[in-house]
């Protein structure tokens, strides 16, 4: 017998005094906090993000790329890399002094040598002050909000919902084009030693956040 | 579905147990040792003490809590009845989005699983993100004995990895060395294998985590192949999911050419929403964060982004046989959280090591003597490393009964002893004054159940029970507290004592 089919008759005899049906307890049960307003679920993520000791910048729709050059500068970031889909208006206001680098094929060392990234977000939870990539066109590959050290993310304030349910509902994998995800919540840290927090360690060590809202 | 006549569960095999574990003495011998070793004492008492402060903390925000606990139990529980149904469903999933799924029956079987894939690559080494699935079947030891290095890159892991022994807590698994050792531990280890540690290194936690930054970059930088668990596996979408905090599991899931992931056969949910429960319950209990800073997830292979050869390896090794347990089953909901260790009194006390497995605390307690069975003195002691008082059961999100299933386990090691012996008596006594709580309030106040029962005479002969376990603490035998009482106290007053 193979491998699979002997696990799965163990399964099926382990369970025989079992008589619920298949999905018997019905809809996924759906637990999660209710929002004041739009506008406190704006406050919350706002206050809880820069809790994890990451930096929020508030703009209107035409701050973003003022916003994203003065963050560059203030870090002295020489070297940006972009995702494809960016908004070029993003990275009009860079100066000379910013090498623009698009991501055509580069390798982990590559990345290595360039100081930040810029990405848009897919969705952001305001009770955990998490931001959510789902790595589309504008927030490109995993690997590019990774490996550099600044990670420069702009999150629009339509794409905040207030609780977790409602993100993992948004973020439902789309039949035959499943994106992969990845949630961050403040810069990368450990407190594996003496359980004293270290913010930085891997992932990029500081998180910029450029909320746009109306 | 159509009703079959009940039948009498079949029990899987059980694990087979590590020749690192037959050595090992039972519980009251081990943790007379580790309680000797006042340094690992003083850290986890801190440890533990400032996880919960924190866990109740975050915890405290969230009105529905006690729903989201039930949601949990619940999605645990439709998975446990029909786990072949979403194992099957996983599987198509994963094979759709372009990942190959293997199946080991036991740890050897997976061990020579991943051994192949990795030599079917040509690499030499893999980079490793924290898993206790791939501990349990002792992978890294099946790796070096096959030529293949595997680095780890958790920064507790490293430490531990490079320090040669094991983990002594789930979630922080090297919270018994302190920071100047791991300072030596970094100047000495760290130049063999690589990148050095520099000349200047202090004792500063912000500096140690550098050198760790410095030395592992350049690790993920050239690996070609990695090796993880994952938290969460969904059936509904073929979903994987690391939760992390340091950004080394992405590093691993995101750089390498080829991904391998060994994942229990429990760790399925049945559907994409439940992870709204989920990703709520898990952080919070365990590094009592409103969310831990980096969670990835993964279907398959995703064109043009991260590894293109993604293999996950599903394990038994024992979980069928801890199914077949009516009782015992629940303990298959776990999702090593580890808040069971930060409130358990007597793990504060002993650490992790004692408990001879990688699964330590409360839920090892539970969990060993089910996967491995009561064959060996550690795991027979096992079930009886508790006060019963309690406090897992209240801080476990997945409303795992563990009291209750430490009686049941107890009165297993009995009836494999029979019943007509002291022990035998004794146990039935207590398994009926533990099965109601008030019971047990009376009976600890009038003495200690153990001092009750069988007198001082008798407790040498009970495996680790009660008695003995007091016997080992450095307070006197009969303390004029219960446990209970003292117990909470203790939390009244906040704090270790
Ligand atoms: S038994 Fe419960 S509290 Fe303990 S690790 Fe498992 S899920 Fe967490």
């Amino acid at each position: 017998m193979s491998a699979k089919a002997e696990i799965l008759a163990r399964v099926r005899a382990a369970v025989t005094d079992l008589t619920a049906p298949l999905g018997a307890r019905g809809e996924t049960p759906w637990v999660d906090q209710a929002a004041a307003s739009p506008a406190e679920t704006i406050e919350l993520f706002v206050e809880n993000v820069i809790d994890y000791k990451a930096q929020v910048v508030r703009v209107g729709p035409d701050g973003v790329g003022g916003a994203i050059r003065d963050a560059l500068t203030a870090y002295g970031a020489s070297s940006v890399v972009v995702p494809s889909g960016l908004d070029p208006a993003w990275v009009s206001a860079l100066g000379d002094g910013v090498r623009i680098v698009a991501d055509e094929g580069l390798g982990s060392l590559d990345l290595d040598a360039i100081d930040s990234v810029i990405t848009a977000s897919a969705v952001s939870i305001a009770t955990t002050g998490t931001i959510v990539l789902d790595h589309g066109p504008d927030q490109g590959r995993r690997a590019l909000s990774l490996v550099p050290d600044v990670h420069v993310c702009v999150v629009h304030a339509s794409q905040v919902v207030h609780d977790v349910p409602e993100a993992v509902f948004r973020l439902h994998p789309q039949e035959g084009m499943p994106r992969p995800l990845t949630w961050i919540s403040g810069p990368s840290a450990t407190s594996d030693i003496e359980l004293d927090r270290v913010e930085g360690v891997h992932g990029p060590r500081t998180l910029h956040v450029i909320l746009i809202e109306a | 579905m159509t009703a079959e006549p009940l039948t009498e569960p079949t029990a899987g095999p059980l694990q087979a147990t590590s020749p690192t574990f037959v050595g090992m003495p039972k519980f009251p011998y081990a943790a007379r040792t580790a309680l000797g070793n006042t340094q690992q004492r003083r850290n986890l008492a801190h440890a533990t003490g400032v996880i919960r402060a924190k866990r109740a903390k975050v915890v405290a925000e969230i009105d529905r809590w006690e729903e989201l606990r039930q949601a949990g139990a619940d999605a645990k529980d439709e998975l446990l009845g029909h786990m072949a149904a979403y194992l099957e469903q996983l599987e198509t999933n994963l094979t759709k989005g372009g990942a190959t799924v293997h199946w080991a029956r036991d740890a050897a079987e997976a061990n020579r699983i991943v051994v192949d894939l990795v030599k079917g690559t040509g690499a030499t080494e893999v980079v490793k993100v924290k898993s206790m699935a791939t501990q349990e079947i002792e992978l890294n030891e099946a790796l070096e004995a096959e030529g293949i290095n595997a680095w780890e890159t958790d920064l507790a892991e490293l430490i531990v990895q490079f320090g040669h022994d094991r983990p002594s807590h789930i979630l922080v698994p090297a919270i018994h060395r302190n920071r100047s050792e791991i300072r030596e531990i970094f100047r000495k280890e760290m130049g063999l294998v690589g990148r050095p540690a520099p000349d200047d290194l202090t004792d500063e936690p912000k500096r140690l985590a550098e050198a760790a930054r410095l030395h592992l970059r350049e690790k993920f930088m050239r690996a070609t192949v990695a090796i993880s668990g994952a938290n969460f596996a969904v059936a509904e979408t073929g979903s994987l999911v690391v939760v992390e905090s340091e950004g080394n599991g992405r590093m691993c899931l995101t750089l390498p050419d080829t991904l391998i992931s060994v994942v229990g056969i429990e760790k399925v949910l049945p559907t994409w929403q439940d992870l709204g429960t989920f990703m709520q319950l898990l952080p919070r209990s365990s590094t009592g964060e409103r969310m831990n800073p980096y969670t990835s997830i993964w279907s398959g292979v995703h064109e043009g982004d991260g590894p293109q050869n993604v293999h996950v390896v599903l394990i038994d090794n024992g979980r069928t046989h801890v199914l077949a347990d009516p009782v015992g089953r629940e303990a298959l909901r776990c999702i090593r959280c580890s808040a069971c260790l930060n409130t358990c009194p007597v793990y504060e006390r002993t650490g992790g090591h004692a408990y001879g497995s990688v699964y330590p605390g409360p839920i090892g307690a539970i969990l060993n003597p089910q996967l491995r069975g009561t064959a060996s003195d550690v795991d027979k002691s096992l079930p009886f490393a508790s006060t019963l008082c309690g406090a897992c059961f209240e801080a476990c999100p997945m409303r795992i009964d563990i009291p209750k299933l430490l009686v049941h386990l107890r009165a297993k090691v009995v009836d494999a002893k029979g019943r007509n012996t002291v022990e035998g008596r004794a146990m039935a006594a207590g398994a009926w004054a533990f099965g109601d709580a008030k019971r047990l309030a009376r009976l600890q106040k009038a003495s200690t159940l153990g001092g009750k029962i069988l007198g001082n005479r008798q407790l040498p002969a009970l495996p680790g029970a009660i008695g003995q376990w007091l016997s080992i603490r450095d307070i006197p035998e009969l303390p004029a507290q219960t446990f209970r009482q003292w117990w909470a106290d203790r939390e009244r007053k906040g704090g270790a004592s």
